[in-house]
């Protein structure tokens, strides 16, 4: 189970951040080469990245590329060079539908092929920007093996819903649909990016409902967002004596060839024994709550 | 009367040599005229307070740098004393900046001899770490300045202290005029040892002037001049206030550092030096510091805004200031009366009857390199030219009860952890932990903070690991090629010599 | 590969380099490299730049490089650009960029 909360958003490029981002230990680097990189720096912000994820100090770290989409001349030489490059996970942008998935997969398999990666070792996520999108979250979650995750982007969202970024109530049917999606799907669920760094109440408020809601982490835009998300995502210390006690339970039972699991005489069934290993990898990940 | 007097002070043998009353104001003739008594001491010009001061040819000047980069006294005064002639003077600035370039073509002149200060950057520091001087730079800390004083190395015959204002009798303080500096730290040292005193102020306020930083009594010249500084460049550079979030992260983690290495008690003290990461880490305390309902009974050094916020917060006790780092300090020291001024002597000074700095739990403290037996560089840079200044590095590392160093891994392809630092300032015994964003390194021997640090699940590494590191990312370093002559020498807080800096190979 | 344009990749600011292309008359490699790190670092950048130029088998042009302390996978990605735009190449062999 790989934990997802944070995904560092990097401009493709900018050689500083690629040089130094990997410091800040987000559960996830995506480097961009589609909205944050002009027209004019498509070809050198590729070869950045390319080269970028090459490097060994993003080899303990899961990288993901959001590459340009694939209606675009840019879209499948960014392919090329993140395949090759051994990029973890590629992140499609602005995916209406599972069409979009499965063209992007076909591409992804013969790269593998030509450039003897793995075939299937890349994985894929989507983005959802748009009202079919959303329409479609399921089949779009559900389209491929190599799905990890659908993340929904509020700014084209919005301005296809005729509305506009507010008190989160224009993004609500999005954030539900999409995190239903995933959840059926057995993938994650990434929320939109608060784009205020200097406003830590706001951000800080918007993680709270978003976790309520079960979204597995948000998209981040400055690395001093990391920490409040990963702090506010962190379990109390009740919880992890809790979720302590529930594994010491289950691992108990099982020595003892017991089929339930009871704590303090209360029966304990298999979802709580697996929140319970959720909650103490949070803690193993960043301590508790503080 | 007088005759008599005279004549008894002639025949009886104890009195002989003693001299007679003649009226009141015969060696104070001033006091016989009501506006000479009052001004007496406020010259027309630079020169004239120049001139009555005595200086000579081969003397030692001295001025304060609490203006830092907005200084504005410094360059000017050298420039009168050359355009009056002077030659071959021993220049002693508490410390000098970027803003001291012009003094290279006064150094080239002839009119500077030589020089100690506690560092030196930019152009300044470029020209002489390529020989621009024939007598080496005297590096010292600003303790070790106070010490170098006391033991009559450095003496200083005239001081040139630029202040924002002062009344007709030379009460001075950095609080009150326009151009506020805050605490007067440096300046106040060198009123109290200089032979000759001169003030130069931007405005004569009404006497008496409170509180008096530099008193009357101290004062021999008064000159008043358009402006001494530019406050509002105190916190550029070194001191200035971070958004960068990889020194922020840096700054985090010290405060972790603090919370979890052993001093972190109602009542502690401690110190953030100057430097992005070391000013920031304030800000990561005051919850750390709510959280576990601790108090710090001081604050020490430099104060930035980040620690007056903290103190207005009720969280510091007292403020004791020898440089204010910025505005929002030099504006608490005005108004609060627990924000108190030291001279550097009751700040650092090993050889003074008590330095504050003996009685800090924490401080934090920056790095341009430190080695694998923890020595810090805060002088030169890997390319072995001097661009920084030694501060009160080794002073508060020597007597804090744990020294913080924070500091990022690489800077740009420069790595910060390296075999050997290129000059010790301060000891490696002094150091405990390292901070830098890639992880924190304890000192070996301080096993008992590694221990704790550890526990609390911070990433902890061996030195030897973050120089590997570095060394995987950057690549290692070719060595910095250096000529014979000695260009810099580093005395430590106590006068004795720790490391020479010599001229670049260009 | 020849540099048959001029061409610029990279910036200024610290941690990147700055890399310009320019055509020669003949069949000439030119390298010109300044850097911030030079007394360190000087060497090692120029078996980067000289490693890269040879792996795409540049044969004709100037290539100067003005260096603000970048890594070495930097290094390769802003000449690999700069030579690519000024030789007008636009179907890449990714395997010969690694």
């Amino acid at each position: 189970m790989k934990l997802r909360r944070s995904m560092l958003f990097l401009p493709g490029a900018n050689a500083a951040m690629l040089s130094t981002a990997f410091v800040f230990k987000p559960d996830s680097i995506m480097f961009d080469l589609e909205d944050a990189v002009s027209l004019r720096e498509k070809d050198a912000a590729r070869l950045l990245v390319f080269h970028a994820l090459q490097n060994p100090v993003y080899r303990d770290i899961e990288t993901v590329v959001r590459i340009n989409p694939l209606n675009t001349p840019f879209g499948l030489a960014d392919l090329e060079a993140v395949v090759r490059a051994g990029v973890d996970i590629v992140r499609l942008p602005k995916t209406d539908s599972a069409a979009d998935v499965h063209e992007l997969e076909a591409e992804v398999e013969r790269i593998e092929k030509a450039c003897g990666r793995e075939v299937g070792s890349t994985k894929l996520m989507a983005a959802i920007e748009s009202a079919s999108g959303v329409v479609n979250a399921l089949s779009i979650a559900t389209s491929s093996q190599r799905m990890i995750g659908i993340a929904l982007a509020g700014f084209d969202y919005v301005m296809d819903m005729q509305t506009e970024r507010g008190d989160g109530t224009e993004l609500f049917y999005a954030r539900c649909a999409v995190l239903h999606a995933a959840r059926v799907a057995g993938i994650d669920a990434f929320d939109v990016v608060y784009s205020d760094v200097n406003d830590e109440e706001g951000f800080l408020k918007e993680v709270e409902l978003i976790k309520k809601l079960g979204f597995n982490g948000k998209s981040l835009i400055n690395p001093r967002q990391i920490e409040l998300l990963h702090n506010a995502y962190a379990p109390t210390e009740e919880d992890v004596d809790y979720a302590h006690r529930v594994v010491a339970a289950a691992e108990k039972a099982e020595r003892e060839g017991l089929g339930v699991v009871a704590l303090n005489g209360k029966m304990i069934d298999a979802p709580i024994v697996n929140h319970a290993k959720r909650v103490l990898q949070k803690a193993q990940a960043s301590g508790v709550r503080k | 009367m007088n005759q008599q007097l005279q004549a008894t002070l002639a025949s009886e043998p104890g009195l002989k040599g003693l001299e007679p009353f003649s009226h009141f104001a015969q060696h104070n003739p001033y006091l016989k005229d009501p506006a000479e008594k009052a001004s007496r001491k406020v010259v027309a010009s630079l020169e004239e307070a120049i001139r009555r001061a005595g200086l000579t040819n081969g003397m030692t000047i001295s001025f304060h740098h609490a203006f830092r980069e907005g200084d504005k006294t410094i360059n000017n005064v050298v420039q009168v004393l050359a355009d009056m002639g002077f030659r071959n003077l021993t220049l002693a600035s508490s410390s000098l900046l970027n803003c001291n370039a012009p003094l290279i073509e006064h150094i080239k002149n002839g009119v500077i001899g030589k020089i100690y200060t506690s560092g030196m950057r930019g152009k300044l520091a470029e020209a002489i770490s390529n020989g621009l001087m024939e007598h080496p730079v005297q590096i010292h800390s600003h303790g070790g300045r106070v010490k170098l004083i006391q033991s009559g190395e450095l003496k200083i015959d005239v001081a040139f202290l630029g202040v924002s204002a002062c009344d007709e009798f030379g009460n001075a303080n950095g609080v009150s005029g326009k151009s506020r500096c805050g605490a007067l730290g440096y300046a106040k040292v060198d009123a109290h040892f200089a032979r000759k005193v001169v003030l130069l102020t931007e405005e004569l306020v009404e006497f008496p002037n409170t509180p008096a930083s530099i008193s009357q009594d101290q004062v021999d010249y008064i000159v008043k001049v358009d402006q001494v500084g530019d406050p509002s460049k105190i916190s550029v550079g070194a001191a200035r206030v971070t958004s960068n979030p990889r020194e922020l992260l840096i700054a985090r983690y010290a405060a972790d550092v603090i919370e979890h290495g052993g001093y972190f008690r109602d009542g502690f003290s401690l110190q953030t030096g100057s430097g992005a990461s070391s000013t920031a880490a304030t800000r990561f305390l005051e919850q750390r510091m709510r959280r576990k309902n601790i108090k710090a009974s001081f604050a020490l050094g430099g104060i930035t805004g980040g620690i007056v916020d903290l103190f207005r917060k009720g969280l510091i006790g007292t403020l004791v200031d020898t440089q204010s780092f910025d505005a929002d300090a030099a504006e608490s020291l005005r108004e609060s009366p627990r924000h108190i001024e030291i001279s550097t002597n009751e700040y650092a000074n090993p050889g003074s009857k008590a330095a504050y700095c003996d009685r800090v739990d924490v401080v934090i403290l920056s790095a341009l390199e430190i080695d694998l037996d923890f020595n810090v560089n805060v002088i030169t840079g890997s390319d072995g030219v001097m661009r920084g200044a030694s501060g009160g590095h080794c002073d508060v590392a020597a007597a804090a009860n744990l020294s913080i160093i924070v500091a990022p891994l690489i800077r740009s392809r420069i790595p910060t952890v390296v075999k050997h630092v290129t000059t010790v300032v301060t000891p490696g015994e002094c150091v405990g932990v390292l901070v830098t964003d890639h992880g924190i390194a304890v000192n070996p021997r301080r096993p008992e903070v590694a221990e704790r640090l550890k526990a609390a699940g911070l990433p902890v590494f061996s030195i030897e690991e973050l120089y590997a590191r570095c060394q995987a990312i950057t690549g290692e370093p070719a060595p910095i090629e250096f000529l014979d002559k000695i260009v810099g020498v580093i005395r430590y807080r106590d006068g004795s010599v720790i490391d020479v800096v010599r001229q670049v190979k260009p | 590969m020849k540099i048959i344009k001029e061409a610029l990749a990279g910036t200024l600011e610290s941690s990147d380099l700055l890399v310009k292309v320019t055509p020669l008359p003949e069949d000439r490699v030119d390298v010109v490299i300044q850097s911030e790190v030079m007394h360190q670092f000087g060497e090692q950048i120029r078996q980067v730049v000289l490693a890269t130029l040879q792996q795409l088998g540049l044969i004709s042009g100037q290539v100067v490089i003005e260096d603000k302390g970048a890594l070495d996978c930097a290094i390769r990605a802003r000449v690999q650009a700069a030579i690519l735009r000024g030789a007008a190449v636009d179907q890449l062999d990714w395997s010969k960029l690694s």
